[in-house]
């Protein structure tokens, strides 16, 4: 299934937002997302799965969801969204409940999308003691549990360490070659999109507006860290962005 | 200097040293029990102390050791039962109707714009309220005997949870109830799985205040009229300078009051031991 958002304008009261944004998110290819601070990307993120409606301009699901997909656009947050009270096990749990699934069909479920993201050590551990990327393992596999069409990722990785992000890079890049899902990733971190995106799409800052649209078509499993390819198009990227980072840095500070 | 010249920097050594003073101590409640039973120790021993010499007039302060017996008295004569089970029917019900309507209440206030806007002005209203002065009105509603003692306990402990409830459930993370949304979990299924867990930490700690002012409201209600009960007791021995019976009644009271605190200390132990 793929995703179009279509020809998308926002104001909040009388500041734009967004302007004139069309982006295809084709299924089984990641897209990134980047721009400088407050260009609107978490807000057009929250258009793509529902959260909120664009002032003019149309979110459309091209095609049928998977077989057995329960939530068809499935977000993880930044801040994880793991509830406190509840194990590993039972935060996963939580969102298979609602759709009745429950007891061995379950546990099947979990126990698959916890090898998935090795965490089946980890099972019956609380949030609070899990470290910060454990934390959005259990998310990503939160989500991978319901099988979801598109995964919609709201700068994912910026709460924790650049080793730790590093590491779930990784884990994200072996995960999609396994089985290749269709994502919406929005990133501040240039090394990230130029990673995990097959397609990178570049935001001025506010009102937003697509800058740029770069292809990347090396194949992620064979994209590592400092990759001379990558860093050209990093570069590319940060030099797009560089004089709309500054101007919005400015702007913010004028507020 | 070059930056290599770093390595041998020496590090001033022959001046004076220093260890940097620790400042990282405290505000971080640990279990030190013991420590409230020694307060309770020393001031006890002290009043025992200074009745015993005389420091201390037997007008002023009865005994410990005096009150300690009519305790044990009023336990062997059968007594205490025939006042303890009656107060804390009442105590058990009246809190038991008052902490369950304040937290529905609560939890609707904190869900529902509409029920916000009617009801926060009310309960701010009702709130500052003595309840003690409207047992006449519960006496003429709801009749002489246990009916309006229910009621006045039931209305005393509504209004602290109602307004302890609806300040957790705003407190409640948005983003995990935005994260419920966005996985399709029902509205139902929000409210208890996320919204009602969520607010309990609040919820608890509002009816340690709740249940505190119950005990209060149970030894009014009873002082207005009631031929058993602590508070029955309490007045009976009050009018009489009965010293040693009316400390014996106030006893009974702490202790009432530390089993409350301790029922809940072991529900929020168990409930809420996800927390950091
Ligand atoms: N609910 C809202 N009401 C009014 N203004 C909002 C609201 N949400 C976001 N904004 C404004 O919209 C702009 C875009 O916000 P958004 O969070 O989408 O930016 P972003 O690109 O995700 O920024 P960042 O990179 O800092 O996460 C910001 O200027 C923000 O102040
Ligand atoms: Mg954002």
């Amino acid at each position: 299934m793929d995703i179009r958002l279509d020809a998308i304008n926002h104001f909040y009261g009388k500041t734009e937002i967004l302007k004139d944004i069309t982006i295809d998110i084709p299924s089984g290819k990641i897209v990134c997302l980047v721009g400088p601070s407050g260009c609107g990307k978490s807000t057009l993120l929250r258009f793509a799965g529902g959260l909120e409606k664009p002032t003019s301009g149309r979110v459309l699901q091209l095609g049928e969801p998977p077989e057995g997909c329960l939530n068809t656009l499935t977000y993880v947050f930044q801040d994880f969204a793991l509830l406190p009270w509840r194990s590993v096990r039972g935060n996963i749990s939580l969102v298979l409940e609602d759709h009745g699934i429950r007891g061995t069909k379950a546990d099947a479920i979990i126990t698959d999308v916890l090898a998935r993201t090795r965490l089946t050590d980890f099972d019956k551990a609380l949030p609070k003691q899990l470290s910060g990327g454990m934390k959005q393992r259990v998310a990503i596999a939160r989500a991978l549990a319901v099988n979801p069409a598109v995964l919609l990722m709201d700068e994912p990785l910026s709460a924790l360490d650049s080793q730790t992000r590093e590491l779930l890079m990784d884990d994200l890049v072996t995960l999609w070659t396994r089985t290749p899902f269709t994502a919406l990733y929005v990133t501040h971190n240039l090394a990230e999109a130029v990673r995990l995106g097959h397609r990178v799409v570049v935001l001025s800052r506010r009102p937003g507006r697509i800058r740029e649209i770069v292809e990347i078509d090396k194949p992620l499993a064979e994209r590592g860290y400092a990759d001379a390819d990558l860093e050209i198009i990093q570069k590319h990227l940060w030099d797009l962005m560089r004089d709309e980072a500054r101007a919005a840095e400015e702007e913010l500070i004028d507020v | 200097m070059s930056d290599t010249a770093f390595a041998n920097t020496p590090l001033a050594e022959e001046t004076r040293q220093s260890e940097v003073r620790f400042r990282g101590g405290g505000f971080a409640p640990r279990n030190r029990r013991w420590v409230g039973f020694v307060v309770f120790a020393v001031l006890i021993g002290l009043a025992e102390i200074g009745t015993r010499t005389g420091f201390i007039s037997n007008l002023t302060l009865p005994r410990p050791s005096d009150v300690l017996e009519t305790i044990v008295q009023l336990y062997q004569s059968g007594l205490l039962f025939k006042h303890l089970v009656p107060s804390l029917t009442r105590l058990v019900v009246g809190a038991a109707l008052g902490a369950s309507i304040g937290i529905s209440v609560g939890v609707m206030v904190g869900l529902f714009s509409y029920v916000r806007a009617g009801l926060v002005p009310l309960l701010a209203a009702l709130f500052p309220i003595p309840k003690i002065a409207l047992l006449p009105l519960f006496v003429i509603w709801f009749g002489i005997d246990e009916g309006s003692k229910y009621a006045l306990i039931a209305f005393g402990t509504f209004t602290p949870t109602a307004v302890a409830t609806y300040s957790a459930v705003d407190n409640v993370d948005r983003s995990l109830i935005r994260m419920g949304q966005s996985f399709g979990l029902s509205w139902f299924s929000i409210v208890r799985k996320i919204v009602l867990p969520g607010a309990m930490p609040g919820i608890l700690s509002g009816l340690r205040i709740s249940l505190a002012i119950a005990i209060i409201l149970l030894v009014a209600a009873e002082m207005l009229g009631a031929q058993y009960g602590i508070g029955a007791y309490i007045l009976e021995a009050g009018s009489l300078y009965d010293l040693e019976r009316l400390f014996a009644g106030v006893v009974i009271l702490s202790l009432l009051g530390v089993l409350v605190s301790t029922v809940i200390g072991i529900i929020e132990r168990r409930l809420l031991g996800w927390r950091t």
